[in-house]
Order: C-alpha cells, then sequence, then structure tokens
C-alpha cells in the first residue's frame, strides 16, 4: 500500500472509533467548545460596537469641529461661526435654498439604566430643522418630531431599548424643567443612542449659547477638500473639517481596541487551559489505542500513517467543538444588545455581531489547539517500539 | 487521615504528565475565576455610605456640567458640612495625548482641608496658595516626567480656552505631593492646578464655575443626611445637584462601562464548565486504570469508605493546587496592576474561589469514588 492509502485507511478506521471512546473524545470537545465560544462571544462585542460605530456618518456629510477639540463634547463653536461656516459653496442646497447644514449642541444628560439605580451618560443632541433633512437614514419609528420652541425629545432606538423611562409620553427632568418624549426613531448607527431636541430648546434651557458642531452634506464629490481648504484657512474661524466618517471611526478606535486587547488576554489563559485537556486526553486515546497501533505497524504501517490518524482524531474533535462553541456564541449572543461608554463620554447602544469572519477566527484556533493537544501524542504514538505496543504498552 | 497522604500523593503521581497537566489546566481556570470575580466584586460593591466622610455633589444632570460657584455658600451652611472644596477637570495633554494624566483646578486651601490625604512640606503648601499659576503635582507623576519644583508645565487643554481663544496653559509647579501611606502614594498620578489663574483666563462666560463639589462631613453617620439635605436645597432650580460619597462617584465612571456584570459571569460560567468537564475525566480514567489496585486494598483491609475517602481526597487535592497556583497567579497580576484600576483579590473573591474549589472537587470525585467503594474485590481483580 503506499502511504497514501495508509494514511486514508488508518485516519479513517481512527475516526469511526471515536464513539468507542466517547467520554474521552468529549473532552477535548466541550473543552474547545468552552474556548471558542468564549472569544467569539467577546469578539462579537467589539465587532458589534464597530459596526454600529462606522455605520454612522455618509460620506457626502462633513462635521465641522472647533480646531484641537477631541470630540463633540468638548467642541464650541459660537453661533456667527456657524453662520458662516453654512454660507460655504461646498454645501449642498435645499429647494428652499437654505443650506443643507444644522448645527447641533451635544450636552450629556444622566439616564438610569434598565433595572438600575445609577445614571449613564446619554448625549442629548440638540439639531436643527435641516438636521433631518441631511440624514435621510433617520425613520421615526414611532410618534412624532419635537416642535421646535417646546420641551419635547425623540430617543433613538438603542437609548429607548437600553435606559428607563423613556417610552411616549414619559416625562424627564433637566435642571428643574420638564422634557416630554414624543418619539421613538431609528438610523441604525451612533445616532440611536442619543436623545434629539430642537437647537434652540435646548440652548436656552442648559444655559449656552453656541453649538458643538456643524454638520453638513456636500454638493458635490470633491466639495469635502474645498470646503476644508476654505473654513481651516479662513482667519475668522479656527475649526477642524473631517468627514463624517472619519469622526467616527477616530471616535472609535480606542475603545475597540481595548475590548479586543482584554479578550485576547481572556482567550489565550482558556487556550492554555483547553491545550493541556487536549493533551491528556490524546495521550490517554494513544494508551488505550497502543495495542492496536503496534499491530498497525507490525503488519507493516509506517510512521507518518500513525502520525496522521492521532493528529486526524484530534483536529476533528477540536473542529467539533469549535463548531459547538461558535454555535453556542452564535444563539446566546448574536443581536445581544448592550450599551457602553463611547468616545464622546456618552453611551453608545449597539448589538453583539457574531460575523462569519469570526466563526473562522475561533474555528482556526479550535484547530490550533487540536493540532497542538495531538502533535505530542502523535509522535509517541509513532515511536512506539512494536514489541513493547504489540504487549499493550 | 495523615497515614494515608502518602497514598493519595503516590495516587496523583502515578502518571506525573497527566497530573501535571490537570493541574496546569486548573491553574488557567482559577486565573481567570480570580481576574473576572475581582472585576466582579469591584462592579457590584456596595455603594453605600458606610464610612464615607466624604461625598461630591455633582449637577444632577451629569458631572460634566460644571456647577456655579455661588451653591458653596449654601453646602457649607449645612450642620455637619466640616469643609467644601471645589474641582474642575482641566482635560489637559502635556506634550502628547499618550501622556494622560488628570489635573483638577482647585482652590489650594480647601484641598488641603478636603483632602488631609496628601502629604506636603508646609513651604510648599504655602507657595500653591500664594501662586496665582501655581500647580502641584503627585510624587508619581512627578518622577515619571522628571518635574523638579520651579520648573514651567505646558498643558493644552481639549477643552478650556483662554480669553484670546488659545489653549495652552502654562503652570509653575511649586509643590510636589505624596500620599500619606502607601495606598494614597499609589494614588498621587495627578496634578492640581490654582483656581486662579484657570477662573482669571477663561472666557467670560465661563467664569464662575465650580466644577463639581467635594463635601467632607464632622461625623460619617450623618453623610446619608447632609447628602439628602444638599440636594433638597437646590431641587428645581437650574442647578440641580446629586450627592453621592466619594466611592459611589468613582464606582460610577466603572459602571458606565455596562453591564460587564453579565459578561463576566457568563465568562466564569463557561469556565468552570469546561475545567468541570476536563478535570472530570482526567479522575474518572485515573480511577479507572487502577481498579486492580483499589481491589489489592480493599483485601488488605481497607474498608468500602476508606476507598471512597481515598478517591475523594485524591480529587481534593488535586483541584486545591491546581486553584491554589491559580489563585495566587491571579492575586499576583492584580497587584501587578496600576493603581488607578482599583480592582482587588479581596477575602470575598478568596471565599469565592474556596467554594467553587470544594464544589469542583466534590463534583468531579464523587462519580468516580462511589464507584470505587462499589467494588466487588473478585470483580475487580478478574479485571471484569
Amino acid at each position: 500500500m503506499s502511504t497514501a492509502t495508509q494514511v486514508y485507511e488508518i485516519v479513517l478506521m481512527n475516526l469511526k472509533s471515536i464513539p468507542q471512546r466517547l467520554g474521552a473524545s468529549l473532552v477535548i470537545v466541550i473543552g474547545i467548545a468552552g474556548v471558542v465560544g468564549v472569544l467569539v462571544a467577546m469578539l462579537s462585542m467589539s465587532t458589534g460596537l464597530n459596526k454600529t460605530l462606522t455605520a454612522t456618518g455618509s460620506p457626502d456629510r462633513a462635521i465641522i469641529l472647533r480646531g484641537g477639540s477631541n470630540g463633540e463634547l468638548a467642541s464650541f463653536l459660537d453661533r456667527s461661526a456657524s453662520t458662516l461656516i453654512k454660507q460655504d459653496p461646498a454645501i449642498a442646497r435645499h429647494a428652499d435654498q437654505l443650506p443643507f447644514a444644522s448645527g447641533e449642541l451635544i450636552v450629556i444628560t444622566e439616564v438610569p439604566r434598565k433595572g438600575q439605580s445609577a445614571g449613564a451618560n446619554v448625549s442629548l443632541r440638540g439639531v436643527e430643522p435641516k438636521g433631518f433633512d441631511i440624514r435621510p437614514e433617520l425613520k421615526i419609528i414611532e410618534g412624532r418630531k419635537f416642535k421646535p420652541g417646546l420641551r419635547e425629545l425623540m430617543v433613538g432606538m438603542g437609548a429607548y431599548k437600553q435606559f428607563d423611562g423613556l417610552q411616549i409620553g414619559s416625562r424627564l427632568k433637566f435642571r428643574g424643567s420638564y422634557w416630554n418624549v414624543v418619539g421613538v426613531f431609528e438610523t441604525k448607527d451612533a445616532h440611536d443612542s442619543e436623545l434629539w431636541a430642537d437647537l434652540d430648546t435646548v440652548q436656552s434651557a442648559f444655559g449656552r449659547t453656541g453649538m458643538s458642531s456643524v454638520v453638513v452634506k456636500l454638493n458635490y464629490a470633491k466639495a469635502f477638500d474645498d470646503l476644508k481648504r476654505r473654513l481651516t484657512s479662513n482667519p475668522q474661524l479656527t475649526v477642524d473639517v473631517k468627514t463624517e466618517q472619519d469622526y467616527f471611526s477616530s471616535q472609535s478606535s480606542g475603545l475597540t481596541t481595548q475590548i479586543s486587547f482584554l479578550t485576547n488576554i481572556v482567550a489565550y489563559i482558556m487556550a492554555f487551559g483547553a491545550l493541556f485537556g487536549a493533551l491528556n486526553t490524546m495521550y490517554s486515546a494513544v494508551s488505550s489505542r497502543t495495542a492496536e497501533i503496534g499491530t498497525l505497524r507490525a503488519l507493516g504501517f509506517g510512521n507518518a500513517p500513525v502520525v496522521a490518524s492521532v493528529m486526524a482524531e484530534a483536529m476533528a474533535l477540536s473542529l467539533l467543538g469549535g463548531i459547538l462553541g461558535a454555535g453556542i456564541a452564535y444563539f446566546i449572543f448574536n443581536d445581544y444588545s448592550v450599551s457602553t461608554l463611547g468616545g464622546g463620554f456618552t453611551q453608545v447602544a449597539f448589538n453583539f455581531a457574531v460575523t462569519p469572519s469570526l466563526v473562522l477566527k475561533g474555528l482556526s484556533w479550535a484547530l490550533a489547539i487540536g493540532f497542538l493537544g495531538g502533535l505530542a501524542p502523535a509522535v509517541r504514538a509513532a515511536r512506539l517500539p512494536v514489541t513493547a505496543a504489540l504487549r499493550g504498552g | 487521615m495523615r497515614k494515608y497522604l502518602p497514598l493519595i500523593w503516590g495516587a496523583l503521581m502515578r502518571k506525573k504528565t497527566r497530573t501535571l497537566f490537570t493541574l496546569l489546566s486548573l491553574a488557567a481556570a482559577f486565573l481567570l475565576i480570580g481576574l473576572l470575580q475581582a472585576v466582579n466584586s469591584v462592579l457590584s460593591g456596595g455603594a453605600d455610605f458606610l464610612g464615607a466622610n466624604r461625598m461630591i455633589t455633582q449637577a444632577k444632570i451629569s458631572f460634566t456640567q460644571p456647577l456655579p460657584m455661588r451653591l458653596m455658600p449654601q453646602i457649607e451652611s449645612i450642620p455637619g458640612v466640616e469643609f467644601v472644596s471645589h474641582s474642575q477637570f482641566f482635560g489637559g495633554v502635556y506634550q502628547d495625548p499618550k501622556n494622560f494624566f488628570p489635573q483638577f483646578a482647585v482652590n489650594p486651601q480647601r484641598l488641603f482641608d478636603t483632602y488631609p490625604e496628601w502629604a506636603m512640606p508646609e513651604d510648599q503648601k504655602r507657595a500653591f496658595i500664594s501662586t496665582q499659576d501655581g500647580a502641584i503635582a503627585g510624587k508619581t507623576l512627578a518622577d515619571k516626567f522628571g518635574w523638579k519644583v520651579g520648573d514651567i508645565i505646558p498643558l493644552n487643554s481639549f477643552i478650556w480656552t483662554q480669553r484670546d481663544g488659545s489653549r495652552v496653559w502654562q503652570w509653575r509647579l511649586v509643590g510636589i505631593f505624596e500620599g500619606r501611606d502607601q495606598e494614597w502614594t499609589d494614588r498621587a498620578n495627578l496634578m492640581y492646578l490654582n483656581y486662579g489663574q484657570f477662573d482669571e483666563g477663561r472666557s467670560e462666560r465661563a467664569r464662575g464655575l465650580a466644577g463639581v463639589f467635594v463635601v467632607r462631613v464632622k461625623n460619617p453617620l450623618d453623610s446619608e443626611r447632609i447628602a439628602a439635605e444638599i440636594d433638597k436645597k437646590f431641587e428645581n432650580s437650574a442647578d440641580e445637584t446629586k450627592t453621592q460619597s466619594e466611592q459611589e462617584f468613582q464606582l460610577g465612571f466603572l459602571k458606565q462601562l455596562g453591564d460587564i456584570g453579565f459578561i463576566v459571569n457568563a465568562i466564569s460560567g463557561a469556565v468552570f464548565f469546561t475545567i468541570l468537564i476536563l478535570t472530570g475525566y482526567t479522575m474518572s480514567q485515573a480511577v479507572r486504570e487502577r481498579i486492580p489496585e483499589l481491589a489489592v486494598l480493599k483485601c488488605l483491609g481497607f474498608t468500602d469508605k476508606t476507598v471512597l475517602g481515598l478517591v475523594l481526597a485524591e480529587s481534593f487535592l488535586l483541584c486545591f493546587i491546581g486553584a491554589l497556583m491559580g489563585m495566587i497567579l491571579a492575586t499576583l497580576t492584580i497587584g501587578a496592576l496600576p493603581a488607578e484600576y482599583p480592582v482587588e483579590a479581596d477575602s470575598g473573591v478568596w471565599i469565592f474561589a474556596f467554594f467553587t474549589t470544594i464544589f469542583l472537587a466534590i463534583v468531579v470525585g464523587l462519580p468516580p469514588a462511589w464507584r470505587a467503594m462499589r467494588l466487588k474485590i473478585v470483580d475487580a481483580l478478574a479485571g471484569r
């Protein structure tokens, strides 16, 4: 028999005999399912967060902030600056000849998380009427828009799900006055975690005169470069101009790096533990098959097929464990919604996302553990002296 | 029981590689359980007023919203309040954003009154009080950047601009403080700035804003009442307040991170279940291999109960050694964390690990022990 046929026969035989070693095999499967499950679940958290934050912003919109500020919260533009910015010809104009631009003010409010008393920071965004026109992705799910001049709020879908007391009809108290919740909107991005109200009303309620940012819709493809060049070189203004996508992805990078760092630590420790479990199992699988391996060797099977059979068993079981773990992670965590502290020191609500690439990553970890766990026992099996092996080790 | 110890040890050492591997996977599992539970115990830490002699009064709307200075005398007038100070987060960057450390603009005398934990030479204290653009830095921080008293430290604030629109503020380092004990010295990784230059330099619009108030009470038992009284005083005004213990205020930052408790418990559960299966299999394998030996023990007159005890003891020993290794590693890891992370492997974590280990040892050891007890000598010796 050629080596290839030998490998094929012996691997097949070995895989078929796995059910006889069910207990031992289960150890590898469950051990690796645990590692992969935790790895995929935790990574799906940072993937979900990333997905939400990078979905925010469209390439045809730009955001203008005070020069040198690290986010909307720390930015301040006064009314004259905002008026000047809105006149730039790179900004698209509505049918009514008004620019597609919205001056927006961010203030932080505390709203309790569901089932908790401690408040979490939630952004309250004051927007101008054009704020709705420049964001066609915004859909009103329930209720209506706020009326300018009234203390009325709309809540994002994410905030609605995560925090307490944001149903339509409920009232929130900010700075001694009450605000009515009149609508729920959905944008499927970072704005979903916010409360929206009329800019002027927010300014008067919070004693602020300016705004945090101006969001504009661009007129033509290369408009961003023109806008940036004109605004940053204007001596009347000290501003940073960014595309919305750049702005929001820079806000999320720190957080997602931290999450993946922690995920990797936990996963490495778990993988380390599971590796020894796999080693134990494979050593005992080899020792229970000693006589069998001896017989095969006596019949003329070479070293390679023996190694291959042990490795194939270890990898097949690991793969099974990996699939199980990824599957459990998918069923428990996919679309599980949470909120955490995002870039602007306020809450971002997002859903865990178990994507195919994460599942693949989990499976490759499973195979790597299986490979390492099978290697030493396989070599040992191949090195067994035939006579000793025939006597049962 | 003592006399059986060599026998139990011998059983564990029968297959050294297997025992070693099992111990290592147990250690990995308990390292994780220890770390995760330490995080959990911080997050679920009781937010109470017990022993709190310092409280933080912030704007109810959010701590980022500064409270006006005029509230201070009103807070001071509440009976039981000993000292009040104010503190505004400055958000300055020194040289590079990666060098982040917090700075707070404070009134120097009031800072010393409310935080007697910071130790500094008397003349430096006086210099901080009398230098309008003065700043003091914690020892950890000063050592890190090699600052000396007298240095000028430029900070680029991402929040506060000066009247002329510039964001660079220069501060004269007039003192370096330490903690009164090791715990506080570890925390001396921050900088205090004199409110004098800060308030004068800001734009007209922002003047007179204090930030948050730090309230020191005479008797910690009164703190709950005083907190309620402060918040009552400003109810329905434009500057409603929220007063909580300092510890709770700091925990609030961590809690912002979200429902970590759920994630931590889910991981701990997965780790525990995995290790249960791994160790359980090893134990049953170890007993299965030794069936003839156990039969011999019974022939020699060991009772069924003793054999049960022997196997259980083996499981306990294995689990305890592994768990201890993991917990020691976890404690070392937590100890190596920088002082900003208030994670601690306190007695609660150790107690949790202890009971987890006992539970694990029983679940893992009982089935093979039971089997060993029920062994019939004849069958066992015949290998049936």
